[in-house]
């Protein structure tokens, strides 16, 4: 058991980044690729929630509180964007019955 | 029983960082993976809940538990309530999941795949700097004595260095709660 | 035993220095141990205990409504609950075809273990506390919110239309209650200075005025009685069971669970109730404090440790019975009742509660120049 554990190798803040980056790139697969705008709602959520990570990681590495700072207004600002978009998702339910991003492409030219 | 209550401590001081980080990163990368991929909504909801919570396991070992807390009453206890109840007004049975083009595919991925890579070469390819002293300074003293914490000082930078976007931010959100009521009342007049 | 297993729940990590550029996680680690030190408790305290509670509400209702309540099994039917829990055991789980099987699997695990998480912050004495989070309260508050997530999962995966009003219910009821409850713990808070339950417990020593309940009165007092009925709203009992209201909703989020997995929603609600009733206590009624001017717990070594652990437990116990007295009283409220006495009663008492307190510690108490 013990010499196994001892192969991984510490954990520095590269890790860390790298999760961030990995995390990133998952999110914008699912914006991309996903039809539900919810999904595509709750996808932006998850590279926010990335980039936060890298945020953290940062201030730790840096040994000040800055980068949490950033974290606590990007979680307010995704918590007013989340209130704001559902509401837009429900008032498009309403309006066209759906919840697919083609269901509001009324204006592409 | 002791001694093997001492090895076991022993044994999680030296490996259980390693150990946790790869465990709560592996499931942190798992769900946000399934939440991207599931067929169903909610399953897509759920599985994002899990994310956010491994996200704020991981905030609290890079040391900012204030940050880890309010990460999951946010994310958990609001933007989740918030979706789970979009899901429940606007699901309608059965969920359908529209064929994706093969060009959409294409353009995603000439999208997608160059960014990951390049996070990934900047995450890897950078020899970070490491201020040990600072760093040291941040880190939270060995459990035992009472940790601090970051909440005192984050509080204090955010009533000082940071007030105008703190009391931005709290503008913002009352403008989105506003918003918000007004936009999803508003068919129902 | 498991005294012995909490203090070494606090103790020091032991290990190798890091390397350069290696990231310690000693706070992580902290928390991995209090959960798990809390788990081992968990099974040898808090389960007896929830037992206890369920006899106890059962033979209170029973006296309560003029009739005797179980009485058979063990002394006074003391262990009905056991015998209850045996033969839940012995009965089939069904799960409905048309449920959501990975949902349905998944809700009472989430449910049970955000319950069991919340003991982690709960100090029981001087000595003995599984963790010393410096977040103690607000990881409470955190964790209560993912148990909301975990019967709103039960209720949808069930796929019945009685699981799912109530699983409406409980979305309308943790967006409305949640408020109140955070900003009445956090006048405490405010007065103490720290967020850990420990250091706040601690503050409360000598006599039963010392105790948080008169600090910056009486906002505190007020606090006191906000944070109890948002609770009683959080742990969906009367007057707030509307997600699971039995007269309309059969059973509401839970009407599809059966055997075990039932079993496991009502020791949970059950142990949600005295570990929320037992950080009330420790916020406002001293906690492992007698209360005694005269008889510190803090200098009496394990004898102390183990009369403030009877101390947290004798208090929550009281506020758990007060909530099974106040659930064969009170009749249900309706939704709108509920909404309204949270949005537009609660949350700005509350928040009058805060205003008064930060008045306090910044005007009034430098003014008296004590700590009162």
């Amino acid at each position: 058991m013990t010499p196994l554990l001892a192969a991984l190798p510490p954990v520095t803040v590269q890790h860390y980044l790298l999760l961030s980056g990995l995390l990133f790139a998952v999110g914008l697969v699912g914006v991309l690729f996903r039809r539900n705008i919810i999904i595509v709602l709750m996808c932006l959520e998850l590279m926010l929630s990335a980039a936060n990570l890298a945020f953290v990681a940062f201030s730790r590495v840096h040994g000040n509180l800055q980068g949490q700072v950033m974290v606590f207004f990007s979680i307010a600002v995704a918590a007013a964007e989340a209130a704001v978009a559902l509401s837009i998702i429900i008032a498009l339910y309403r309006a066209r019955g759906g919840v697919d991003v083609e269901d509001a492409a009324e204006m592409k030219g | 029983m002791a001694e093997l209550l001492g090895k076991l401590t022993a044994a999680m001081g030296t490996y259980g960082p390693a150990v946790l980080f790869y465990g709560v990163a592996g499931l942190v990368l798992a769900s946000a993976a399934y939440a991207v991929v599931a067929k169903k909504i909610d399953h897509s909801a759920f599985s994002l809940m899990a994310c956010f919570t491994g996200v704020a396991a991981l905030y609290a070992m890079l040391g900012s538990d204030f940050l880890a807390v309010t990460q999951v009453i946010v994310y958990v206890g609001g933007i989740m309530i918030l979706i789970v109840f979009g899901v429940l007004l606007t699901d309608r049975l059965p969920v359908e999941y529209r064929q994706i083009s093969r060009e959409t595919v294409v353009q995603g991925l000439a999208v997608a795949v160059p960014v990951m890579a390049a996070l990934v070469w900047a995450a890897a390819g950078t020899s970070w700097p490491v201020v040990a002293e600072a760093a040291a300074a941040a880190a939270p003293p060995a459990a035992g004595g009472t940790d601090p914490g970051t909440t005192a000082a984050i509080g204090k930078l955010l009533l000082t260095d940071y007030l105008f976007p703190f009391e931005f931010a709290s503008v913002l959100l009352l403008v989105a709660l506003v918003g918000a009521a007004r936009m999803a009342r508003g068919g129902a007049k | 035993m498991i005294p012995l297993l909490l203090a070494a729940g606090i103790g020091g990590v032991e290990g190798d220095a890091p390397g350069p550029g290696v990231l310690e996680t000693i706070w992580g680690i902290s928390v991995v141990r209090g959960l798990a030190w809390s788990l081992v408790a968990a099974l040898l305290v808090i389960t007896p205990m929830a037992l206890f509670a369920i006899w106890l509400e059962r033979r209170l209702s029973g006296k309560m409504q003029a009739r005797i309540g179980p009485n058979r099994v063990g002394p006074e039917g003391l262990l009905q609950t056991l015998a209850d829990g045996v033969k839940l055991l012995g009965k089939e789980s069904l799960v409905p075809t048309q449920a959501d099987r990975p949902l349905f699997h998944a809700a009472p695990a989430v449910v049970f273990m955000s319950a069991f998480a919340m003991y982690a912050v709960l100090p029981w004495g001087p000595d003995w506390a599984p963790t010393s989070l410096a977040v103690g309260l607000l990881f409470v508050l955190a964790i209560g919110s993912l148990e909301a997530i975990g019967v709103i999962m039960a209720g949808w995966a069930s796929n019945n239309k009685w699981a799912l009003l109530g699983t409406m219910r409980v979305a309308a009821q943790v967006v409305a209650y949640e408020i109140p409850l955070g900003i009445s713990a956090l006048v405490p808070v405010l007065t103490a200075g720290t967020m850990n339950v420990q250091e706040i417990t601690a503050m409360q020593g000598g006599g039963a005025w010392n105790w948080g309940l008169w600090w910056a009165f009486p906002a505190n007092l007020v606090a006191f009685v906000l944070f109890f009925w948002a609770a009683l709203a959080n742990l969906k009992r009367a007057p707030f069971d509307l997600p699971e209201a039995e007269s309309e909703l059969v059973a509401g989020f839970h009407t599809e669970y059966s055997g075990m997995s039932f079993s496991i929603f009502f020791l949970a609600e059950y142990a949600a109730m005295f570990v929320l009733s037992g950080v009330a206590s420790c916020l406002w009624l001293g906690g492992w404090n007698t209360g005694i001017p005269g008889v510190d717990v803090a200098g009496m070594g394990v004898w102390g440790n183990l009369l403030g652990a009877a101390m947290v437990a004798g208090k929550a116990m009281l506020l758990v019975a007060v909530m099974m007295w106040l659930r064969w009283t009170l009749p249900r409220l309706r939704v709108d009742q509920v909404m309204r006495l949270c949005w537009k009663f609660f949350l700005p008492i509350s928040l009058a509660c805060l205003v008064w307190a930060a008045a306090w510690v910044s005007v009034v108490k430098p003014m008296l120049g004590g700590n009162g």
